[in-house]
């Protein structure tokens, strides 16, 4: 009993000894005093130095892309330094290429402050904020396909360009890692209350497996953004949008967007599945917009199981196929990295141009 | 035993732990961030001179916390959790002050010292230094040298792994697989070693 109660002191003292000098080095040495964020040369903030560049302007409500929540590992977190972020560090190198090295580039989540910094943001990323929603309503799509609806609580409206994406944040459920990821926003821009997204589950991934099996109607979320340079270009080209299962989400947001402004380009959605099971909302599609719009949608189905009439085998030998005017037209993708280079390979090989080329990978 | 012998002996320790009983390629501890950081010659040295740095004085504290609090009080069965303890608020300690105080040795050594405070090696080496009963000096050159001998280790790594690029690798065997290939052939050549003297 005596030696039982012994150790236990003995080990305990020794753990809280060490724990001790750990919190007094926390305070005295790793505490940098007051420090001042100078912001694109006109906003400035003090902050209490020793914490990560991304801690820092979150804190700030100034929300940069981060998917991998500041580990070094996505690379998202791109911010240029103009001073003051101390030598470039091993765990950023792999991430930044030549150009951006030589413009001060650099990953937030990596610098940390420790002295007065001064840093540039692009004026579109500070627009950047935080939502807290309600989860409206959810809606199976596809037996992997699901469709989030939110209410947007606090602020209560969003500004966007169609095509951006948002960051969902997926809670730590049952010890599972707390996560950000994007979503692309798939809503009529116009219902400026509302947000709604279009997610396929990625069997064991943590944020999806959060929205198909705790998320609830009536549930919190928390997402920020908008972000991404998708969107349609400013011309009168006739468009090609080619997507297949989630992907259809930024496509959608565009549609709505093209219908609201009464835009009389010609449009054409090749829509891919693997079997009949993967396609969704075509006929929504359809009645929405192929009256209001010069708009068609094509489905194709890669391995049709019963019967199917239309197109078959992979939208890219659809758009091989069908596609006359690639030489004029610009083309929109979304989803898959791998989907995406197909189709750029059969669209330059149609005679477009690389740079009419649009694209959203989902990685 | 004389001032001499003794020299000799935290040499041959120190000699041994490097080459004959390489605490890599001979016990096969501290694999993984082995295989994870040996791409870059320049990255491996820095976190090689990081574990050295760590085994050394990790095996001087706990040599210290081993003779000077579990040994009077019988409580060696609890070397495993002080061990940990000692190594992780040490790392911690150390990566605050360079941190602070001196930022060029920080992006050089701090940054791997995360990386390795759950290293297998670290405590590995406490462990080994108890059971083989080494002296407190010879405990430290015992961490020294097995710090040396990982570094050896990973650096060779990656000085082969950078000549693998121009190489032509089976698909399924790049990266990790043919990191353990070579690992195979380098403990292979350190056996080679063990003629040489065993000072354990
Ligand atoms: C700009 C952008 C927009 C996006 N928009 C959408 C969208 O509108 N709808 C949507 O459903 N998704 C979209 N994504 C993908 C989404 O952000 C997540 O990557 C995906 O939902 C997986 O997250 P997770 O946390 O569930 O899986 P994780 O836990 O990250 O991953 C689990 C496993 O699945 C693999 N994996 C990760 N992502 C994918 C993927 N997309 N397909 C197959 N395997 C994967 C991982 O390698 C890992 O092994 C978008 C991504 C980007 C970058
Ligand atoms: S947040 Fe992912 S690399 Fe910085």
């Amino acid at each position: 009993m005596l030696t039982t109660l012994l150790s236990v002191t003995i080990i305990s003292a020794f753990g809280a000894l060490l724990a001790g000098i750990i919190v007094l080095a926390d305070k005295f040495i790793a505490n940098y005093g007051e420090c001042t964020i100078t912001l694109n040369k006109d906003t400035q903030f003090n902050i209490n130095g020793g914490i990560p560049l991304l801690e820092a302007l979150v804190q700030q409500k100034i929300f940069i892309p981060s998917a991998c929540g500041g580990k070094g590992t996505c690379g998202y977190c791109k911010v240029k330094v103009i001073e003051g972020a101390g030598p470039l560090l091993p765990t950023e190198e792999p991430y930044l290429d030549k150009k951006e090295l030589e413009n001060s580039i650099r990953l937030s989540c990596q610098v940390k402050v420790r002295n007065n910094i001064d840093i540039f943001i692009p004026e579109e990323l500070l627009s950047v904020k935080e939502y807290i929603c309600t989860c409206a309503d959810i809606k199976d799509l596809t037996y992997d396909i699901k469709q989030f609806r939110f209410k947007l609580e606090n602020p209560q409206t969003i500004e966007y360009v169609p095509g951006q994406y948002v960051q969902l944040f997926a809670p730590s459920i049952n010890g599972s890692e707390e996560v950000y990821r994007a979503y692309s926003i798939s809503s009529d821009p116009a219902d400026k209350g509302y947000i709604e997204l279009i997610i396929r589950l990625v069997p064991d991934g943590i944020c999806t497996t959060y929205c198909f099996e705790h998320l609830k109607v009536g549930d919190t979320v928390k997402l920020n953004g908008p972000y991404g340079e998708f969107r349609l270009a400013d011309t009168s080209a006739p468009i090609l949008f080619i997507a297949g299962g989630s992907g259809m989400a930024p496509i959608k947001c565009i549609l709505h967007h093209m219908k609201n402004t009464k835009n009389s380009r010609e449009a054409v959605y090749f829509f891919g599945g693997n079997t009949e099971r993967d396609l969704f909302l075509i006929d929504e599609l359809k009645k929405e917009f192929e009256s209001s719009l010069k708009f068609k949608i094509v489905p194709v189905v890669a391995t049709p199981q019963n019967g199917y009439i239309g197109e078959k085998g992979f939208v890219t030998h659809a758009v091989e196929r069908s596609v006359k005017n690639a030489p004029q037209a610009e083309a929109y993708l979304c989803g898959s990295p791998g989907m995406i280079d197909a189709c750029i390979s059969v669209l330059t090989k149609l005679g477009m141009d690389v740079s009419k080329v649009y694209y959203d990978k989902f990685s | 035993m004389t001032n001499s012998n003794e020299f000799i002996n935290i040499v041959i320790i120190c000699f041994s732990s490097i080459f004959t009983g390489n605490i890599l390629l001979s016990y096969f501890l501290g694999m993984c961030p082995f295989i994870a950081v040996s791409k870059e010659v320049k990255t491996a040295f820095g976190l090689g001179m990081a574990v050295v740095f760590v085994l050394t004085f990790t095996c001087l504290l706990n040599w210290l916390t081993y003779h000077y609090i579990l040994i009077p009080f019988q409580l060696e069965f609890f070397r495993f959790i002080m061990f940990i303890i000692t190594i992780a608020a040490f790392v911690q300690f150390v990566e605050m002050v360079l941190e602070r105080y001196s930022p060029l040795l920080y992006t050089n050594l701090g940054i791997f010292l995360p990386l390795i405070t759950v290293n297998c090696a670290i405590l590995g080496a406490s462990l080994f230094m108890v059971i083989r009963d080494y002296s407190l000096v010879g405990s430290v050159a015992y961490g020294f040298g097995s710090g040396v001998g990982w570094m050896l280790a990973i650096v060779s790594m990656a000085g082969i792994r950078k000549r693998l690029v121009i190489n032509k690798i089976p698909k399924g065997l790049q990266g990790p697989g043919i990191t353990l290939i070579i690992a195979g052939m380098m403990a292979l050549a350190f056996i080679g070693f063990t003629g040489v003297l065993q000072g354990q």
